[in-house]
């Protein structure tokens, strides 16, 4: 039988509904047309994408390969240690130029027709250029070169490697605003090394998952695995601070700081039938930051999160692959100076994340969840009145405010 | 004890297809026992792998951490339901010593979602150090490690592979 079923309704004007940020159109999640915007007006636009680590590129003349929204991009390190990153498309018929994930090139050349390029970005060599022999070749008057690659600005801030095309785009540090750029740091505070990474694919839109991790409210809700453990529990001290425009954000919280049974009295799920883990080396964690945080996620929007989970330190990049899909790039990483005993206790905490992690496994359905209940709801909206209507940083996470502050900066770069 | 290639062969094979077998009969709980109690147990990408990068996606050092994780998937963890068909096989022994064989094996794991819905979920090589016992049956894993072919994981990875 044939199928006629759409995933999306026509393109159409969208209006957002009258209530403002405490409501989230459904048709946000599902519409080609706002797909492709948002690539020209976000990802494209006046907006910070992850790129990688400073250490992914560990030396002259090596390169890795990322994205900004859908348009591929190569990230290099030229012979005098420069980092500069363009357009992973050739400037003669669009093919890739650089195919594997990372390698070492002092110069890259186009597989297809072997134009070649330095690790700026640079139109360096067009075969046969001058045809054979006097003939063929292009008009001497050609410029290929105007075609070339786009090239990114770049910030190497803290040792993580944001890139833009757009000129208007604020000085990271503004980016993120003081109070989430404190936060930033504190992980950040010295030179980083990776400990490997993997993908997870998310069977729904970008949006959905950038949501999940401003929303603080879900965490030991969803999370079952943190409460049953009081690893993490709304009831811990901790807060969400919300910068920028609205768009970054950290929620964080301090273990042992209440041992109360608010969950018990209130009946939730997750603290039905606490249990012991036999081996809670694997929750053991040592205060690295001398602060006695135990969580820290850093969300910035549109597709970053910088992640200390205990002594398990990850940075996130979130990669839009149509409507209805996501890839979630994880790269999991220690300091240059851990000893072997921090080191193994990275690797052993590394259960919790990822998509087989005790505490994350469910955000990978939790958005699919909301991606296929949707389906048949365009115009219909999300309620997101936790903490009120406003974006503001707030002292409990049982609120919405960040969620908020993720739709205040997508609305001004769309214009929606 | 296993006194010829053909004993080994056979006490391996039969010790990889239990396994298998419970996995994908939702037997998580028995999971454990195919360890010795040291036994070691870690999913890893073959990319990570190759280039010496240690990080793991699951890791556990005992049988007490893997009872962890399955107390989790039965009481944390919320998951649609979902099983996985293993099929395993070009199983190549190397022995070690006279209780202890190396094994290499190859793996594809389909999933299946509660709808019906089939994915070849994961591919894969089993890297094994088996301790064998005068008993095939009671031959157990040292070390299991999962090197995953691909480094994409749809969704999530909730049972064990």
């Amino acid at each position: 039988m044939d199928s006629i079923a759409s995933t999306s309704a026509p393109t159409r004007p969208r209006v957002w509904p009258a209530e403002g940020l405490t409501r989230v159109p459904y048709w946000v999640y599902q519409d080609e047309g706002i797909y492709a915007r948002e690539q020209e007006k976000i990802f494209r636009g006046a907006s910070w994408s992850f790129l990688c680590l400073d250490a992914e590129l560990p030396g002259p003349n090596t390169y890795r390969t990322s994205d900004i929204g859908d348009m591929p991009v190569v990230v290099t390190r030229d012979a005098e240690g420069k980092l500069h990153a363009f357009e992973n498309r050739c400037a003669h018929r669009g093919a890739l130029l650089a195919l594997k994930r990372s390698g070492e090139a002092k110069e890259i050349a186009c597989i297809y027709h072997n134009w070649t390029y330095d690790l700026k970005g640079n139109l360096q060599g067009v075969a046969f250029r001058r045809g054979i022999a006097g003939k063929g070749g292009m008009p001497a008057d050609a410029k290929p070169e105007c075609n070339a690659p786009r090239k990114l600005r770049l910030e190497l801030y803290h040792g993580v490697v944001f890139g833009t095309l757009s000129n208007e785009t604020p000085p990271m540090e503004d980016y993120l605003g003081p109070e989430v750029a404190a936060k930033f740091k504190r992980v950040m505070n010295r030179p980083v090394k990776p400990l490997g990474g993997y993908t997870q694919i998310l069977n729904s839109n970008w949006k959905l998952y950038l949501e999940n991790v401003k929303d603080s409210y879900h965490a030991s809700l969803l999370h079952l695995f943190f409460a049953k453990f009081r690893i993490n529990r709304l009831t811990h001290k901790g807060g969400v601070l919300v910068g920028g425009d609205g768009g970054s954000h950290v929620s964080f919280s301090h273990e042992g700081t209440s041992s109360g049974d608010e969950y018990e009295k209130a009946g939730l799920r997750s603290a039905a039938g606490g249990f012991a883990l036999e081996a809670p080396q694997l929750v053991a964690s040592v205060d690295e930051w001398g602060d006695g945080g135990t969580i820290q996620i850093l969300g910035m929007f549109p597709g970053f999160v910088l992640q200390q989970i205990k002594n398990c330190l990850a940075v996130r990049r979130v990669v839009p692959r149509g409507v209805n899909q996501t890839e979630l790039l994880w790269t999991v990483f220690g300091y240059g100076d851990d000893d072997e005993a921090m080191l193994q206790r990275r690797l052993l905490q590394a259960n919790l994340i990822g998509p087989a992690g005790f505490i994350s496994m469910e955000d990978g359905a939790a958005t699919g969840f909301v991606q296929r209940g949707v389906a048949g709801a365009h115009d219909r909206n999300s309620f997101v009145e936790m903490g009120g209507a406003g974006v503001a940083s707030d002292e409990s996470r049982v609120t919405e405010t960040s969620v908020r502050g993720f739709w205040q900066a997508w609305r001004r770069r769309m214009e929606i | 004890m296993a006194a010829n290639a053909i004993e080994r062969q056979y006490a391996a094979e039969q010790l990889l297809a239990r396994y298998a077998q419970a996995l994908d009969g939702d037997a998580l709980e028995s999971w454990p026992d195919f360890f010795v109690e040291e036994g070691r147990y870690s999913i890893l990408t073959a990319e990570n792998y190759s280039q010496g990068l240690p990080l793991p996606l699951v890791q556990a050092d005992s049988r007490a951490m893997l009872r962890d994780r399955v107390a989790a998937l039965r009481h944390a963890n919320i998951y649609e339901a979902q099983h996985y068909r293993h099929l395993v096989s070009c199983t190549v022994l190397e022995k070690v010593d006279a209780h202890t064989v190396k094994a290499v094996s190859n793996f594809m794991v389909a999933r299946i979602m509660h709808d019906g819905a089939t994915t070849l979920f994961a591919t894969g090589r089993y890297l094994d150090r088996i301790r064998l016992s005068n008993n095939a049956a009671d031959a157990k894993f040292e070390e299991r490690l999962v090197i995953l072919d691909s480094s994409r994981i749809d969704t999530l990875l909730a049972i064990p592979l």
